[in-house]
């Protein structure tokens, strides 16, 4: 599973099959439906921020579906996963709550954070995640406490930090990796390296494009992987996670992909970064779900009309969940001070 | 048992407190194996409850506190212990931007209940950077508790309903009162919801307010001035957000004169604030003087003990202040 930088870089790398031999055909499917349902609400949130409905910042995962995938797959409900900016992703992986994640991107009320959090701002405490923001790097030490909590509560669960190539350059990074390691916490931290951070490509921003090396600063173990490969990294991960539960060992998974739309937003920002046109186009072959639905075809696990019935029947559900999400309620004006203090 | 006890004796019988009988509570910070770091307020903690659940940490005060909110998230009441305000400025944004907001950006659905200790210690030629108090600012956040305790009963007493708060709190104690001696009582169990401005002294002259090392320079002026004739209430802030100002204001309605004293800066700081608060909620013709404050000078602290003993405030600075109200 672990690959050479150079190619995990190269889009005209890895476009084709993956390795899906002894996966269970129902988990593949999970895989697929799971990775379905992320792109379909994406794109169902990307075409209401360009009709002005979905007014809060929405950094959208389209092509990066793989890693929460993989990773929500392998994570116990009493895990505890702390996200970003970009984590409709890592939400979805776990509770495929499309209505809940509807709801506060519009500022409902039945929101999974009563419309006060928005897109940038997603919880649901019962399947894990523990929540998102978008200060870059911030939940980095809150998921390392995650970690330290989960040690001392001494049940083999783990803590999880999602943050991007972007937070590698923030401080606290490297104190949270320390203190990890030094202290022997069991948090897996999961870079996805999208080359990007805002506008601006890694190799202008950094003088390397693996961030694994900061783990390796701070004597951890650490793998670089295809982040558009689900099975790859799922296989990677049910070995790690079972050596940190017993060991409480930290662990970092540098994840190459790529995000198919901008920064923020419903666009695909082609004329930001120099080459990202060009890109783009190479990068969309490299597509996580394109790659899992042919290589269950080949191995005639899958057929086209089962792709077919099972994205039509994602779909339904996507646009009922936002036909109900759009039609329920705002917070009431006495909720603005409420949660501000437990009473 | 005790017949009296210190300050900072009152914080090392919370912690003992909350270790023995509050499982979820541990305390990471730098220096808590070498308590020098802490004046005597930690002392031999480690060795009685374990490195364990009292945590000496690497200098990185962004991720030990980042880390001790992620606790909080995750079901335990921990508290960052940050020797020097200065060196937690460092670790602002888990406070502000993270904790502080926990709770309402999820619409009620998660919170940080972790305990920000940090220490004022200034005087002895320590400098700008090892000196600052910044109380207002953190008292300016919605969301996150400040409590800065005078007494040696409070120090204890509201470390301990600190810890027990369901929100995150802010609880920032003062070296120069360590030595505070006082007569020793039993533990209570204290809502900080419910902890108010104490009144410690009383008088029909003036209305005087204090907080943390503040408050022992005014109950000391207003002692002293109990010779000259001159009788005043003195109250004790305790907790600086949420502010609570109901009783001061009745006090104000009776002196028509109020002086606070913060050692603080003056700009948005907590005097203004106690002064606005107390007269938008006063008819402008219970007032027989205008409002004083006494705060420090605005400029950094200095390192020189002969510009120390200008810059920091004197109970003689009250007496005067005092008097001049009354003129």
């Amino acid at each position: 599973m672990i690959q050479e930088v150079s190619k995990l870089i190269n889009p005209l790398e890895f476009r084709f099959n993956i390795d899906i031999s002894d996966i269970d055909k129902q988990l593949l499917v999970d895989m697929l439906r799971k990775m379905i349902l992320i792109r379909k609400a994406e794109e169902k949130i990307a075409e209401h921020v360009e009709t002005g409905k979905v007014k809060c910042p929405c950094h959208l995962g389209i092509g990066q579906e793989a890693v929460g995938v993989a990773v929500g797959l392998v994570m116990r409900k009493t895990d505890r996963a702390f996200g970003a900016h970009r984590s409709h992703t890592h939400y979805l992986a776990l509770n495929e709550d499309t209505f809940s994640l509807f709801a506060e991107v519009l500022g409902k009320f039945d929101g999974c954070s009563h419309g006060m959090g928005g897109s940038m701002h997603i919880i649901d405490n019962k399947n894990g995640f523990k929540g998102s923001v978008p200060i870059v790097g911030a939940t980095i030490p809150i998921a390392t406490g995650g970690g330290l909590a989960a040690k001392m509560d001494k049940k083999g669960d783990i803590a999880i930090s999602y943050f991007g190539d972007g937070a590698c350059e923030e401080g606290v990074l490297h104190e949270s990796l320390n203190m990890a390691s030094v202290m022997n916490l069991p948090v897996l931290y999961v870079c996805e390296n999208n080359l990007f951070s805002s506008h601006l490509h890694i190799d202008l921003r950094q003088p390397s494009n693996t961030t694994a090396r900061f783990a390796k600063a701070h004597q951890m173990k650490n793998a670089t992987v295809d982040g558009n490969d689900v099975v790859g990294m799922f296989k990677l991960l049910t070995t790690e996670l079972s050596i940190m539960r017993e060991t409480n060992n930290p662990f970092f998974m540098e994840a190459f992909t790529y995000r198919w739309r901008g920064h923020v937003g419903h666009r695909e920002d082609i004329d930001v970064g120099v080459k990202r046109g060009d890109d783009l186009k190479s990068w969309k072959m490299r597509d996580p779900i394109q790659r899992l639905v042919l290589s269950m075809i080949e191995a005639g696990l899958f057929s086209e009309t089962d792709f077919t019935i099972l994205s039509e029947s994602i779909q339904n559900k996507i646009d009922a969940d936002w036909a109900k999400a759009d039609l329920s309620e705002y917070p009431n004006p006495d909720f603005l001070l409420k949660p501000v203090y437990s009473k | 048992m005790k017949k009296t006890t210190t300050y900072a004796d009152g914080i090392l019988e919370a912690y003992e407190y909350l270790l023995t009988n509050h499982s979820d509570f541990f305390i990471i910070g730098q220096g808590l194996w070498s308590p020098w770091y802490v004046g005597s307020t930690m002392k031999d903690l480690d060795k009685k409850f374990g490195k364990e659940r009292v945590i000496d940490c690497p200098v990185s005060e962004l991720a030990t506190t980042g880390a001790t909110v992620g606790a909080a998230i995750c079901g335990y009441r921990p508290m960052i212990v940050h020797p020097r305000v200065d060196f937690m400025l460092l670790a602002v944004d888990q406070i502000v931007t993270q904790a502080a907001k926990w709770r309402h950006m999820f619409g009620g659905n998660s919170s940080a209940p972790a305990t920000f200790r940090a220490i004022v210690n200034r005087g002895g030629e320590q400098g700008a950077q090892h000196s600052q108090s910044l109380q207002s600012w953190f008292a300016h956040i919605p969301g996150l508790k400040v409590v800065m305790p005078y007494t040696a009963k409070d120090a204890r007493n509201l470390m301990i309903a600190s810890v027990l708060s369901n929100d995150p709190v802010m609880f920032i104690d003062d070296r120069w009162l360590y030595e505070k001696e006082e007569d020793y009582t039993e533990i209570e169990i204290l809502d900080l919801d419910n902890i108010k401005p104490q009144k410690l002294q009383e008088g029909n002259d003036a209305t005087v307010v204090g907080l943390s090392y503040s408050s022992m320079l005014c109950e000391n002026a207003v002692k002293n001035l109990h010779s000259s004739g001159i009788q005043c209430d003195f109250f004790d802030i305790r907790v600086l957000n949420p502010l609570k100002v109901d009783e001061i204001v009745e006090s104000v309605k009776k002196t028509g004169r109020l002086l606070v004293v913060d050692g603080d800066w003056a700009s948005c700081g907590m005097a203004s604030e106690i002064i606005t608060s107390v007269v938008e909620k006063l008819e402008i013709s219970k007032l027989k003087k205008s409002p004083v404050r006494i705060t420090l000078p605005d400029a950094p602290a200095p390192t020189s003990k002969t510009l120390e003993d200008v810059y920091y405030i004197k109970e003689v600075n009250i007496e005067n202040a005092i008097k001049k109200l009354l003129i």
